[in-house]
């Protein structure tokens, strides 16, 4: 590879997770472990985490406001204080209070994106970007010019914060933290204030970001759309409460997740662009478990891309459709039923290959058809969203 | 100073004049000193202290001037515990002197400084700090790289509202100062001596042109407020 072409995806390892192929040394990676361990009361819920999250990737933090995602994320960068806890990020530990260590936020190497850009408004927007910079020992200007080039803003370096669109001050706000050259960077909601333009916009810097940065990153969120798109480990939060931990497709395949996921269970699935048909502009995309053809968005072969499938787009039949208009048949073995939102809707996972399906179908139907683990069953996946 | 139609009243307006604004200069310069970490400790506390010693800055704006004047002047005065403490130290007493009418003025006009400024630190609030913490920045360098800056429009207010007070300042003033010739006699005390003795005229002159001065004021005020309205985004 060309060392200015900067790959725009990278390739896939065995387990699924994309590696990171940035090599240019000017961030870094961490391979050990991090530890979250905090308790902490406030007046609509009461946080009660005990975490082990990789050091490298996102992870998503996600659930309904409410459920102290933020919370988690301040606790972490230590802009709120709380007694009892543990904060060790990659092996540095920047909070035990049985040890008595603690380390002010302004001495953690880590760098914040707010969900309101809060810029300096009364610096201009090298101003900002030079802020954090200046007061990191050892960080170099690289670092900065790095940023500016990973997000785009290279136009923007001398305007005033006024002068620019919302979806200008995020990435600002990012190329801000990044600068400080941190071991972490927490990212809260940033795309909540945008609007829907926006934040599709802003929505392939993050993606360029993951997949460039050695650093790993905490995001939270409460839009399923941004876990789909951007997580790699994905922890659901409660009312305070960590439901679930883990790789993301092996979170969001769990039955227990339309108490949060709602309407948008589904699986996520790993996929390469393997073939294209011309004459019906389709392309199919082959995943560990067969094939689906979705439509043809001009990526190009050989993509490693990842996969929605909703389990509302996924019906079940017992024996292989003759004339039906879905394209997209699999055959599958029911591994468990569970309930849903809904009283009359059950929840089934199918075991597709080595993946796992969703799919949503009414109670009376996995009756009628007498659904029960074990049984060899086709799944019908009437839509795929390509999640790109 | 022989084309001036009036030397005499020249002279003594003119030593007024002087005294008045040295005074005011005096008073904003120590005030924003004093003011400004009053201010900051007020936006950002939330001990149970914040509110009687809020009220007690914002004393002066409910108290007439003369009640002010009346208890300093007695705390100044050889029995006081201001003035026990000046004589301890070898200074003498305060009262009716120009040291005393700065104490007197900053404390009248503490509010008129230390309002302004809390507002404006109040109206950053907590964010602007957070970030330049996340940032690598200590407090204190926080405090002057972001929060200063951020509060200009309020410490603005702050310096011209408090200069414009203190050279309005009577009652105080006379009680605390005796209203003597060249030591402790401003504007505003000038023109009361010239109505006791019925020179109109010269209180004309005098009290025309503290007018004109208080409209530049206000006037300077409100179009400056008006360019510099800074908000985080």
């Amino acid at each position: 590879m060309a060392s200015e072409a900067r790959p725009s995806i990278v390739e896939v390892r065995e387990d699924g997770l994309p590696r990171f192929a940035r090599s240019d040394g000017i961030f870094m990676m961490s391979c050990s472990m991090s530890r979250l361990r905090l308790k902490l009361n406030r007046a609509d819920f009461a946080l009660d985490v005990d975490l082990e999250l990789p050091g490298q990737g996102i992870t998503v933090l996600f659930g309904v406001s409410g459920s102290g995602k933020t919370s988690l994320l301040r606790c972490v960068a230590g802009l709120e204080r709380t007694p009892g806890a543990l904060v060790s990020i990659a092996g540095e530990t920047w909070q035990d209070d049985d040890a008595g260590v603690y380390l002010p936020t302004w001495q953690r190497p880590l760098g914040y994106v707010f969900q309101e850009a809060s810029l300096f408004d009364h610096l201009t927007v090298r101003g900002n970007l030079q802020f954090g910079l200046k007061r990191s020992k050892g960080a170099d200007r690289s670092a900065l010019t790095a940023a500016i080039d990973l997000l785009g803003i290279a136009a923007l370096l001398e305007r005033k914060t006024n002068q620019l669109s919302g979806g200008e001050r995020q990435r600002v706000a990012i190329a801000r933290a990044l600068a400080t050259q941190p071991r972490l960077l927490l990212l809260d909601e940033p795309l909540a204030a945008l609007d829907h333009a926006r934040r599709q916009d802003i929505l392939p810097w993050l993606e360029r970001l993951r997949d460039e940065l050695k650093i790993p990153m905490l995001y939270v969120t409460h839009s399923s759309d941004e876990v789909a798109r951007l997580a790699d480990t994905l922890v659901v939060l409660d009312a305070g409460r960590v439901k679930a931990c883990g790789p993301v497709a092996d979170v969001l395949a769990g039955l227990d997740m339309p108490v949060v996921l709602g309407e948008d269970a589904g699986a996520l699935l790993s996929a390469r662009i393997e073939e294209s048909d011309e004459r019906w502009q389709l392309v199919r995309l082959a995943f560990n478990g067969g094939s689906l053809w979705v439509r043809d968005t001009d990526l190009p072969l050989g993509r490693q891309v990842r996969v929605r499938v909703l389990a509302r787009d996924v019906s079940i039949t017992l024996d292989k459709p003759g004339q039906t208009s879905i394209q997209n048949l699999l055959p599958c073995t029911v591994q468990a039923i569970g309930p849903d939102i809904h009283p009359s809707q059950n929840l089934v996972r199918l075991q597709c290959g080595q993946s796992i399906l969703l799919a949503r179908v009414t109670a009376r139907a996995v009756y009628e058809l007498q659904l029960t683990p074990g049984k060899q069953v086709w799944a019908q996946v009437k839509s795929v969203a390509l999640v790109e | 100073m022989n084309w001036l139609p009036l030397p005499e009243f020249d002279r003594h307006a003119l030593s007024a004049i002087w005294l008045t604004l040295e005074l005011a200069s005096l008073t904003t310069v120590l005030l924003l000193l004093i003011a400004t970490p009053m201010a900051w400790w007020l936006a950002r506390s939330k001990s149970w202290w914040r509110g009687p010693i809020a009220a007690v800055v914002a004393l002066p704006l409910v108290l007439p001037p003369t009640v002010l004047g009346f208890y300093l002047l007695v705390a100044l005065g050889p029995n006081g515990p201001i003035g026990q403490f000046t004589q301890a130290m070898g200074w003498g007493t305060l009262s009716f002197t120009f040291a005393g009418l700065l104490l007197g003025s900053i404390i009248y006009s503490m509010p008129f400084a230390v309002q302004p400024i809390l507002h404006a630190f109040e109206a950053i609030g907590e964010r602007p700090m957070e970030v330049a913490a996340t940032l690598r920045a200590r407090p204190i360098d926080a405090f002057f790289t972001v929060a200063l800056p951020l509060a200009k429009p309020g410490f603005i207010t702050a310096a011209i509202l408090s200069f414009a007070h203190t050279i309005g300042e009577f009652g105080v003033v006379l009680m605390i100062g005796g209203n003597i010739p060249d030591k402790t006699r401003v504007v505003s005390t000038q023109i009361y001596g010239h109505v006791e003795a019925m020179e109109y005229t010269q209180a004309h002159w005098l009290a025309g042109g503290m007018l004109v001065f208080a409209f530049a004021v206000l006037l300077g005020l409100s179009l400056m407020n008006r360019k510099n309205t800074q908000v985080m985004t």
